[in-house]
């Protein structure tokens, strides 16, 4: 039982060095220095001991959005393997579970957006809803083309099912898994070319623009939560890339850590070398996404 | 039809030269001009003789003044009237004077009948005013679908204050209105019984981008109407700091285009190189936006061998990392599928608008002071843009346009050097000639500026009428995002790159 505890809080202590660290490859591709590695702990603390600022107009909804918002992802944490060992929580069917905990943190992030009454926020919101009916199918079907190879309806059970000899056995399908989670990855947490985190501009945004209202502690969930969202779902991308192929628990849980740092070290690339989708064009890149997810699924469905 | 009183362009005329036509013939004749391709440079009111200042009763009236240019054959012509409280709108047949007719209504007062859309330019002068202060009614489209968007004046990044309305469904723009006025500091009337000790930097610092072309044409002004000339060494000189300001400005909108559509290389390097270009102005004359450089009779400072052969290293440097940034900008496939096809301003609209600039090109009108009223060094320049410039009116014209007039800019800067005659660069200059006027036309980094300068019977400055054309194109913007997407709005707003403050005065 101490492993897994001890997974979930390496989870937690290292989720918010992901954002620094996709923000250090860009400012490389930029041929800047960047901001520092652990910018995001330094914030999170600076965030943390402010006092929040509530418009009179919000309601209680405001101040629950983010509060739920975090605690749906500590939640989801539980339920995501570190390196392919098992999680502390685990049962038949937990990957539904995680589905809907990521669809109740984006629910509340939206009510909270709607409450303020802002025409930035709602704007955002609508685009956050829209885009999520394409991200969640792709999202639940890649799950369940990974469910369907064996293991069961748990992430812990289908993790340890995975060992490398399946890459050599099917391949096409983990590719096509893992290109579509990538998607949805850098969709859902709004990465270049879904969502730049970086602008100003409130017209073009499509997640910051919903907690531009929140200040505080209230921000700051959002940003840990962000960085958790991160990590749960890179984890599942580094998880099938880098099945568990010890025994050892020290040797897989330090190769989980570096796949998840190449992989946040991806995503600055990603951000470096091309633009932002117009907005019009980022329901097709999901689309591609949920082809992918239902191209493995028949696949696996065949074999 | 009488013949209109022809006028040259920086060639102090007598005052005889806006002697007032009758209203009814003005207005036909302006209906004529315009019709006949004439495009308004400017078009502005001022007290008549024995008025002391605008809105006062009883007194003699305001003279209207036209300036119109053709552009193709290298003419300007002049027309004038004086009306007694009211004028008559053109501008439902000539979109152009849309923004000019409301200006003269707030700021002399007159009465401006069948204008279809009389608002505050900026802010009206007092009470009596024909606008009254603050109308903030904006077109509103009506339904249970559409929403409307209020964005600014303050706004989320460090640029100036001004107001869009966005009349939405859903994603899509049915209308933006732009209320700009935030920034209005009356430079104007400041500078009215001028040149003083402080009118230089007013127009300095009129539109901070564009120190250099808003200088060059007031200096241009005044040499005109005291007969200055201006040495050859001046005149190169002065040419060479306003292509380093184009090729500063126009460096640094192709990052800001590339940042709005995330791709950091271009936005990255360009921010630096803007820098750099800055840089070279500072090095000649000690500001980065060459304040103090121009001078009327010239410029203040000069070059030497040593400072040309450390100007020409920094100038192929910086102008190589610009190349590279924009291959890397134009070879990104992601970056073109985002631009192509965004905002589009039809050459048509740009016509009917009166657009200037880098905005008018790349939709096909290829009007360049440069070339259709040179002066100066400028006498013999070849074309500015290649014949396959695109026309295509998007955001990927206004930024291509951008590129291959930063070619150009170099291109011209090498030649300046290569033959930067020898003399001195500054001459005295004289006094104004009393009760003149004169028209001064400059190319500015973002397009035409026009300054019409009118003197009184001492020589000093009875009317300084002011276009930055930035009064053009605002409402080109509005334009290229009628049916656009809302989140389109920031980078058609970076492909024009419009001045707040320039518009505001």
């Amino acid at each position: 039982m101490t492993k897994p505890l001890i997974q979930y809080f390496l989870a937690l202590l290292l989720a918010p060095l992901l954002p620094g660290i996709i923000n250090r490859v860009k400012a490389f591709f930029g041929g800047r220095r960047g901001v520092p590695l652990f910018q995001l702990y330094f914030d999170l603390y600076k965030l943390a001991r402010k006092v929040p600022v509530y418009s009179r107009t919000t309601t209680w909804l405001f101040r629950f959005g983010p509060v739920a918002g975090l605690a749906a992802m500590l939640c989801a944490l539980m339920i995501v393997p570190f390196g392919g060992r098992p999680s502390f929580l685990s049962f038949e069917g937990d990957l539904i579970l995680l589905v809907y905990l990521l669809g109740l943190a984006r629910f509340t992030t939206v009510l909270a957006a709607l409450d303020t009454g802002s025409g930035f926020e709602g704007m955002g919101a609508s685009r956050e809803a829209q885009f999520a009916v394409f991200a969640e199918p792709a999202f639940f079907l890649a799950l369940a083309a990974l469910a369907r190879g064996g293991g069961g309806l748990s992430l812990s059970g289908i993790f340890s099912n995975l060992t490398p000899a399946a890459w050599l056995t099917a391949s096409p399908i983990l590719t096509l898994v893992t290109a579509s989670l990538f998607i949805v990855f850098l969709a859902e947490n709004s990465r270049v070319p879904v969502d730049d985190p970086n602008t100003h501009l409130e017209l073009t945004m499509i997640h910051e623009v919903m907690v531009l209202d929140h200040s505080g502690p209230d921000l700051a969930f959002i940003f840990y939560g962000a960085a958790l969202k991160l990590w749960t779902l890179g984890a599942l991308i580094a998880c099938v890339i880098l099945p568990r192929h010890s025994g050892s628990w020290l040797v897989d849980s330090g190769a989980f850590v570096l796949a998840m740092f190449a992989l946040a070290a991806a995503v600055g690339v990603v951000e470096s070398v091309m633009g932002r989708l117009r907005l019009l064009k980022v329901p097709h890149l999901l689309m591609t996404a949920l082809t992918f997810s239902i191209l493995a699924l028949i696949f696996q469905a065949g074999r | 039809m009488t013949e209109l009183p022809r006028l040259s362009h920086l060639q102090a005329a007598g005052l005889d030269a806006l002697a007032p036509l009758p209203p009814d013939d003005f207005y036909k004749a302006a209906a004529g001009r315009l019709k006949a391709g004439g495009r308004a440079v400017s078009y502005f009111g001022f007290p008549e003789e024995g008025r002391s200042a605008p809105l006062e009763n009883g007194s003699a009236g305001t003279r209207l003044v036209m300036i119109l240019a053709f552009d193709a054959e290298r003419r300007l012509e002049v027309l004038s009237m004086s009306a007694g409280d009211s004028f008559r709108a053109l501008t439902p047949d000539f979109p152009q004077l849309h923004l000019f007719e409301r200006e003269i209504a707030e700021q002399t007062g007159l009465r401006c009948d069948g204008h279809p859309w009389l608002k505050p330019v900026r802010y009206p002068l007092k009470a009596g005013s024909p606008i009254p202060p603050g109308t903030a009614d904006f077109f509103r489209v009506h339904g249970a679908e559409v929403h409307e968007v209020a964005v600014g004046p303050v706004h989320a990044g460090v640029i100036e204050p001004g107001h869009f309305r966005f009349q939405c469904h859903g994603e899509q723009v049915f209308h933006l209105e732009i209320a700009l006025g935030y920034q209005h500091r009356g430079i104007e009337r400041r500078l009215i019984g001028g040149p003083g000790q402080l009118t230089s930097h007013y127009l300095e610092t009129l539109a901070g981008d564009t120190t250099i072309g808003h200088a060059s044409a007031y200096c241009r002004a005044v040499e005109s109407l005291s007969g200055t000339p201006v040495p050859a060494r001046g005149e190169f000189l002065r040419a060479l700091m306003l292509e380093l300001e184009r090729l500063a400005n126009h460096t640094g909108d192709l990052g800001a285009l590339a940042g709005d559509v995330a791709y950091l290389p271009t936005a990255s390097f360009c921010g630096r190189l803007r820098g750099d270009f800055l840089n070279m102005s500072a090095l000649i004359c000690g500001n980065r936006f060459g304040r103090g450089m121009i001078i009327p009779g010239g410029t203040a400072f000069d070059l030497d061998h040593a400072l040309i052969k450390e100007l020409r290293l920094r100038l192929d440097a910086a102008f190589g990392d610009v190349e590279n940034a924009a291959d890397l900008l134009w070879g990104s496939s992601s970056v073109m599928e985002r631009f192509e096809g965004t905002g589009i301003v039809s050459r048509e609209t740009a016509l009917a608008l009166g657009l200037t600039g880098p905005a008018a090109r790349a939709s096909g009108v290829r009007r360049d002071v440069r070339r259709d009223f040179p002066a100066g060094a400028y006498l013999n320049l070849k074309a500015p843009l290649p014949e396959d410039a695109p026309e295509s009116g998007d955001v990927r014209a206004r930024a291509y346009t951008r590129w291959l007039e930063i070619k150009h800019s170099y291109e011209l800067i090498n030649g300046l050097l290569d033959s930067l005659p020898s003399g001195p660069v500054f001459a005295e200059p004289g006094a104004m000639k009393p009760e003149s006027f004169t028209v001064s036309l400059e190319e500015g980094w973002r397009g035409e500026i026009c300054h019409t300068a009118i003197t009184d019977k001492a020589g000093k400055f009875r009317s300084y009428k002011i276009k930055d054309p930035s009064f053009n194109n605002w409402q080109g913007l509005a334009m290229a995002l009628r049916g656009a997407q809302i989140s389109d709005f920031p980078l058609c707003n970076k492909s024009f790159n419009l001045s707040y403050c320039g518009h505001d005065l």
